[in-house]
């Protein structure tokens, strides 16, 4: 469902400062396909999600979705088939907007905003609903800014919105990694209990290896701008740390992982 | 004393009619974020329109203030597209559209200003209706035109699209990740803003009767000011309604400070100076209070103490 096909990207071209940050990148995604993404810090994980998204213009390459040539397409008309998470809970609601707003602005995600009123009654029964599942409390605070919130609450209010009109493919950038470990866990959880129940695509970036390894159906890494091992099914579930390491050194000719990925 | 008083009345009419600028100003700098100094010049150029309109053509005053409206938009969308689509920083794109203004509006009316003295405004009918004074007709009209313009504003603002604006100004990540294009939105709200600009210049035109190169010098100040009076004054009042509606009030409580201290005899030249100072003071308080906080705050103790 999503094609990615020799995808190069390099930032500051022709100057002191140019970074390679994509070359050469393949991936095929299948529908239902639950991937992480692990690599070393500059390896090219967050470029290739912000590439997918039309954060910036790719240079060479083509990435369809759906058979839709999608390659060239800005991040506001992308936006109609990808729901995001980004890392920084900061970045993915309105802090000055209610939540039942950010949740109906979310709710019309690449539909044409019109001179309808911005939140009906109907939707906010549905909010509600939606609010509870979550188990954070905050069905009852509908009318409260954004603001007010912790990271962890307004994390999991992001992957709700980024969910609510049902994604093709849904792109989570390290969204646990600003988080303390237990709410980490928990916005984790609902990420997995989403994602199944939705039955959602979805590219997750990690830098915690377990996680990588115990979530989703496959799991790739990557090493300077590309893809350097994919693994799936019976063989991911088997995979342990160790292993992925030496994966690791073995593709990057001996360069020891980072040591936040090492801790992990 | 009884003179304060007596400069009241057109004090207050001028505060309302200046308050629908104020919105204008309230959309671009509060709701979206950015000082827009397109202002200056799309207030004169409404003026201009206005003016010239009614002089020249003979046309209708409700219809000439429309125009003067549409002018003020195009100005704001020569702004909005200089800014999004040639990516100029957005101080300075105001810049070059207000500073283009001047040479436009001096070409629209071909002399510094235009008198409307003979001409019928939107006011003539009410004077003549009731015996009223211009002043009390146009503060009449200025509240109606005012409490339409701050009920449509507010309606606007809870639809889809005046939500997707706001989200614009609050998060621009976030609303373009949900598929809104941030450019449109600039655009748009700066066409919104600046048509009320020029709505309030024609406005002010009619009312002072004639239009001068030089009457928007400084509006954006005025304008700032405004906000920020009424921000101390009825700042916690937190629905959009009222925030609306305190912009306009706090351009009345301007032009009565403003009324008041020319009376006691300062020189009017002092005012342009006195607004700025009103402004920097607004914004660099909290400022200052915070500072203090924290050096009050600390202690070389710290928790041991």
């Amino acid at each position: 469902m999503l094609q990615i096909t020799n995808v190069e990207k390099t930032f500051n071209k022709g100057t002191i400062n140019e970074k390679k940050a994509l070359q050469n990148l393949n991936l095929t995604m299948n529908e239902g396909d639950f991937i992480t993404v692990i690599g070393g810090n500059g390896a090219g994980k967050s470029t290739m999600l912000n590439m997918i998204a039309g954060v910036y213009p790719i240079d060479a390459g083509t990435i369809t979705l759906d058979g839709v040539n999608i390659s060239r397409w800005p991040e506001h008309k992308v936006a109609k088939y990808i729901g995001r998470v980004f890392q920084d809970p900061m970045r993915g609601t309105a802090a000055g907007m209610e939540i039942e707003e950010n949740l109906a602005l979310a709710y019309r995600r690449g539909k044409s905003r019109t001179l309808k009123w911005g939140v009906t009654s109907a939707e906010k029964e549905l909010y509600h609903e939606k609010l509870k599942v979550l188990g954070l409390g905050l069905e009852d605070r509908m009318t409260s800014k954004v603001g007010l919130l912790s990271g962890g609450q307004r994390q999991a209010l992001t992957l709700l919105m980024a969910t609510l009109q049902q994604p093709k493919l849904l792109l989570l950038d390290e969204h646990t990694a600003a988080l303390d470990p237990k709410t980490a866990k928990t916005v984790l959880e609902l990420t997995e209990k989403i994602v199944e129940e939705n039955h959602l695509t979805a590219l997750m970036v990690t830098h915690n290896m377990k996680d990588a390894i115990r979530l989703g159906n496959r799991l790739i890494m990557m090493h300077e701008g590309h893809i350097i091992y994919d693994v799936a099914g019976e063989e991911k579930k088997n995979l342990q740390v160790a292993d992925l390491l030496k994966k690791f050194e073995e593709a990057s000719g001996g360069e020891f992982a980072n040591d936040r990925m090492m801790l992990s | 004393m009884n003179a304060i008083f007596l400069a009241m009345p057109s004090a207050i009419s001028q505060g309302v009619l200046w308050g629908i600028m104020v919105l204008g100003i309230f959309i671009t700098y509060k709701i979206l974020d950015i000082a827009d100094l397109t202002v200056d010049g799309s207030f004169a150029l409404g003026g201009c329109v206005c003016a010239m309109l009614i002089v020249q053509n003979g046309w209708n005053p409700w219809l000439a203030l429309l125009m003067a409206a549409v002018a003020g938009m195009l100005a704001g969308a020569v702004t909005g597209i200089l800014h999004t689509v040639f990516e100029i920083p957005a101080i300075l794109a105001g810049i070059l559209t207000q500073i283009s203004l001047w040479s436009v509006n001096l070409k629209i009316m071909g002399q510094s200003n235009v008198p409307l003295l003979n001409s019928d405004t939107i006011f003539t009918g009410l004077v003549n209706a009731m015996g009223l004074k211009q002043s009390n007709a146009a503060l009449i009209i200025g509240i109606v035109i005012a409490i339409i313009l701050i009920v449509v504003l507010y309606w606007f603002f809870g639809t889809e699209l005046g939500s997707a604006l706001r989200a614009t100004g609050n998060n621009i990540d976030m609303i373009r990740a949900l598929g809104v294009n941030t450019k449109v939105m600039k655009v748009l709200a700066l066409m919104l803003s600046n048509a009320l600009v020029g709505l309030s210049g024609g406005l002010v035109c009619q009312s002072q009767k004639y239009a001068d190169i030089n009457m928007g010098t400084g509006a954006i100040v005025i304008g700032l000011a405004a906000i920020v009076i009424g921000d101390v004054l009825f700042g916690r009042l937190r629905s959009f309604g009222s925030k609306l509606t305190s912009a306009v009030l706090g351009s009345v409580v301007y032009f009565i400070i403003r009324a008041i201290v020319l009376q006691l005899g300062m020189d009017a030249n002092y005012m342009k100076l006195l607004s700025a100072i009103i402004v920097a003071l607004a914004l660099s308080v909290p400022v200052v209070v915070q500072k203090v906080k924290a050096k009050k705050a600390y202690s070389a103790e710290g928790g041991a103490k």
